[in-house]
């Protein structure tokens, strides 16, 4: 019982690293129609940045700091490379942004080299918090959990309660009507494109220190994020809250008991084989669900894609 | 008109002879690893400390055979198998007869079966295969062959020093085996099991599983799972960032016993567990203690570090292999005909040892170097003995003398 608390605890942590990372993905897919397909590299930009300058500042301007530059970097993005490529479709949107993926990610290796950082968590911050029989729960997890819940309050928060917010969600839906009524549309756009990246340099400033920080840290959280917002539903921010939170609890849930597949099938009444070594289907009797923890969002957006293609909050035209 | 064609061809023809004859006193051996990807710090670090090697040891003593010089050929495999074979061809066109490898056994086990049918086909242009790291223990017993030598004790010779040293701690009594879903995983864990229930039958296993290999974003969950068996001790084969994730999050999440290691070091591990890993973290490796005792292997260490400041004197044994190939040519005296360089290096006594002063015994059964086992612990240590300039390093703390020795091969050896 007390590991199933220390669990979701550690679920809540993965989900709301994985919240950080698609709130921004879903806000510019909502905005432009388009995959960014480069926003894992601008987290591991956020996390390279704020170790060069944890090293000479601290981590805590490295947070500080980091976010922005990755922030001026996206918005520099949009306004002088997506807004070109822009005119010719969607599909060279998605080209540029995957290019810009492999050339950000070679970019890395050829300033900071190939090996891990030893990008470490503040000293502030590196003792246990509490402890749940046995299990200790780090401080730094706790400070994770309050920066992600804080942005979310916050981005909820301009996005519905401010003029600023009002003028964004009207310009995500009629950007001809917002632009006839005086807005400056193309700066709105390069604005919530450049927030959407610094989200995800947050992600990265606050994920590096405890996920490491190494060249192939955005292959690894890449696609597991386009997962994340389709199963939300594509420009949805609650959406994306939930699905990251889902998906965080699912995998961390079937990494920490090892259920086995001949248990599940038992359980329904298939009974197992006699010489399960000669079996063709021996290969699935013996799987474990940590075995495929990492593959079970991809089961369930396959399954979200066959029975509600929209998404879990998402708009049937979207 | 004619003449000064018929000069000129001579003089082209003496001058190709002539460049030939440079190149035939070049003992050429190809260097087959990964230099891009992920794994090129790992192989890149690998390459100049054979550079330096065969500079330093060899090329600045005289050479071999009184004045020919070891010269390093570097070939991309990409650590893929297919890639290797491809290189190999191309290595042994270049003339090299000396093939050098040793990140991961799959492309060890694809080498040494095709330098194998490359010498039965082509006697005139045989190689030799000096496997400076892959420890897969099938490539010194059912996939021996004459022309492939192992210079790092393998998988089962490793665990046979690392649970010497369990055995004798009476305050382990449950452990926790976890690796990477592979063969090298696998191995670490079949000998894990089976040695603790051989030396220490009252250990209890209270965790063996396989994680999918370079996938797993976040340790967290194994973690929990080691801290709540109740585990003294954890042992795994995990390297690069499998290693750093999982030790990282197993220290985070509050274990406090020993976790035993194969590959816990450089490469950018040493310097991210920092202060973490002290006292937590044990390696078994060959090698020697740091600062190495020896004042040559102290000079050589600074030498080494002057020329490359980021690079790591992270495989001893590479100094080894290159003493012991330029012994083995200049006891055979001749560096082309492989056979007789072969011949003279199984069963050789290797006493000048950067590293040991004790006899190391390449055992003619196997092809497999017996020497002294360390398990090392992460430590403070003074620069420039450290690893990743990071001011931590790896120091003695158990020593396996002539570790397994004994050990048995199942290896059938045809000599040519």
């Amino acid at each position: 019982m007390d590991l199933v608390l220390v669990n979701l605890i550690d679920g809540l942590v993965t989900g709301l690293l994985l919240f950080m990372l698609s709130a921004g993905l879903t806000l510019i897919f909502s905005m432009m129609g388009v995959l960014n397909f480069a926003h894992a590299s601008f987290y591991m930009l956020g996390a390279y940045f704020a170790y060069q300058i944890s090293i000479a500042l601290g981590f805590w301007m490295g947070l500080l700091v980091a976010p922005l530059i990755v922030g001026v970097i996206g918005a520099g993005v949009e306004r002088y490379g997506l807004r070109r490529v822009h005119q010719y479709g969607h599909v060279p949107e998605l080209i540029f942004t995957f290019g810009l993926a492999l050339l950000i990610e070679e970019l890395v290796q050829f300033i900071w080299g190939k090996n891990q950082l030893p990008y470490q968590i503040p000293e502030v911050l590196n003792f246990t918090a509490f402890a749940i029989s046995g299990n200790s729960i780090p401080a730094y997890k706790v400070f994770m959990i309050f920066i992600s819940i804080a942005i979310f309050i916050g981005l909820l928060y301009v996005l519905t309660k401010t003029r600023v917010g009002m003028i964004i969600q009207a310009a995500l839906s009629y950007p001809r009507t917002v632009e006839a009524l005086g807005h400056n549309v193309p700066l709105i756009f390069m604005g919530v494109f450049g927030v959407g990246t610094a989200l995800a340099g947050v992600a990265g400033v606050i994920a590096g220190p405890v996920l490491g920080t190494f060249p192939g840290m955005a292959f690894v959280l890449g696609s597991i994020v386009f997962v994340t917002i389709v199963i939300g539903g594509l420009g949805s921010l609650w959406g994306a809250l939930v699905a990251s939170l889902l998906i965080g609890w699912i995998t961390t849930f079937a990494k920490s008991y090892n259920i086995r597949m001949e248990d599940i099938l038992n359980g329904i009444g298939i009974s197992t084989p006699e010489n399960l070594g000669d079996s063709m289907f021996r290969d699935i009797w013996t799987v474990t669900s940590p075995q495929i923890a990492d593959i079970l969002p991809y089961i369930l957006m396959v399954l979200i894609l066959i029975f509600r293609p929209y998404g879990l909050f998402g708009n049937r035209d979207a | 008109m004619r003449k000064s064609i018929k000069l000129g061809l001579g003089a082209a023809l003496a001058l190709s002879v002539s460049t030939a004859a440079v190149f035939a006193d070049n003992v050429k051996i190809a260097f087959i690893d990964p230099l891009s990807g992920p794994f090129a710090s790992t192989g890149t670090n690998g390459l100049h400390q054979f550079e330096f090697a065969a500079e330093t040891l060899v090329n600045a003593k005289g050479g071999v055979l009184g004045g020919d010089m070891f010269e390093i050929l570097a070939f991309d495999n990409k650590i893929s198998p297919k890639e290797s074979l491809i290189q190999l061809q191309v290595a042994i066109d270049q003339g090299a007869r000396y093939i050098v490898q040793g990140n991961s056994s799959g492309v060890a086990n694809a080498l040494t079966e095709a330098i194998d049918k490359h010498n039965r086909r082509n006697p005139d242009s045989q190689v030799l295969f000096l496997n400076y790291s892959a420890v897969d223990p099938a490539l010194t017993n059912e996939k021996c062959n004459f022309w492939h030598f192992r210079f790092d004790p393998h998988v089962d010779m490793k665990m046979a020093a690392l649970t010497d040293m369990i055995a004798e701690n009476q305050d382990i009594k449950k452990v926790y085996v976890i690796g990477q879903d592979y063969s090298f995983g696998k191995a670490v864990a079949d000998a894990a099991v089976s040695m603790l229930a051989e030396k220490r039958p009252d250990i209890e296993i209270v965790g063996n599983e396989l994680h999918p290999i370079g996938k797993v974003k976040d340790f967290t969950p194994y973690s929990r799972k080691i801290v709540s068996s109740g585990a003294d001790a954890v042992i795994t084969g995990n390297w690069g960032a499998d290693m750093l994730g999982l030790g990282k999050s197993i220290l985070e999440n509050g274990f406090e016993g020993p976790i035993f290691t194969y590959y816990a070091a450089a490469d950018g591990i040493t310097a991210a567990f920092g202060e973490s890993g002290v006292d937590s973290l044990y390696l078994v490796a060959e090698g020697d203690d740091n600062p190495p005792p020896k004042p040559e292997t102290q000079e050589y260490v600074k030498a080494f570090k002057a020329k490359y400041p980021d690079g790591n004197m992270s495989q001893t044994r590479i100094t080894n292999v290159m003493q012991m190939l330029a012994q083995a040519i200049d006891a055979a005296g001749t560096a082309t005909d492989v056979v007789k360089v072969a011949t003279a290096l199984e069963g050789m006594h290797f006493t000048d040892s950067l590293w040991s002063t004790e006899d190391m015994y390449m055992r003619p059964q196997d092809h497999q170097v017996i020497q002294d086992i360390h398990i090392f612990g992460h430590q403070p240590v003074a620069a420039p003995y450290d690893m990743d300039n990071s001011g931590y390093g790896l120091k003695v703390q158990y020593t396996v003398k002539d570790a397994s020795a004994d050990i048995a091969t199942t290896c059938d050896m045809k000599r040519p």
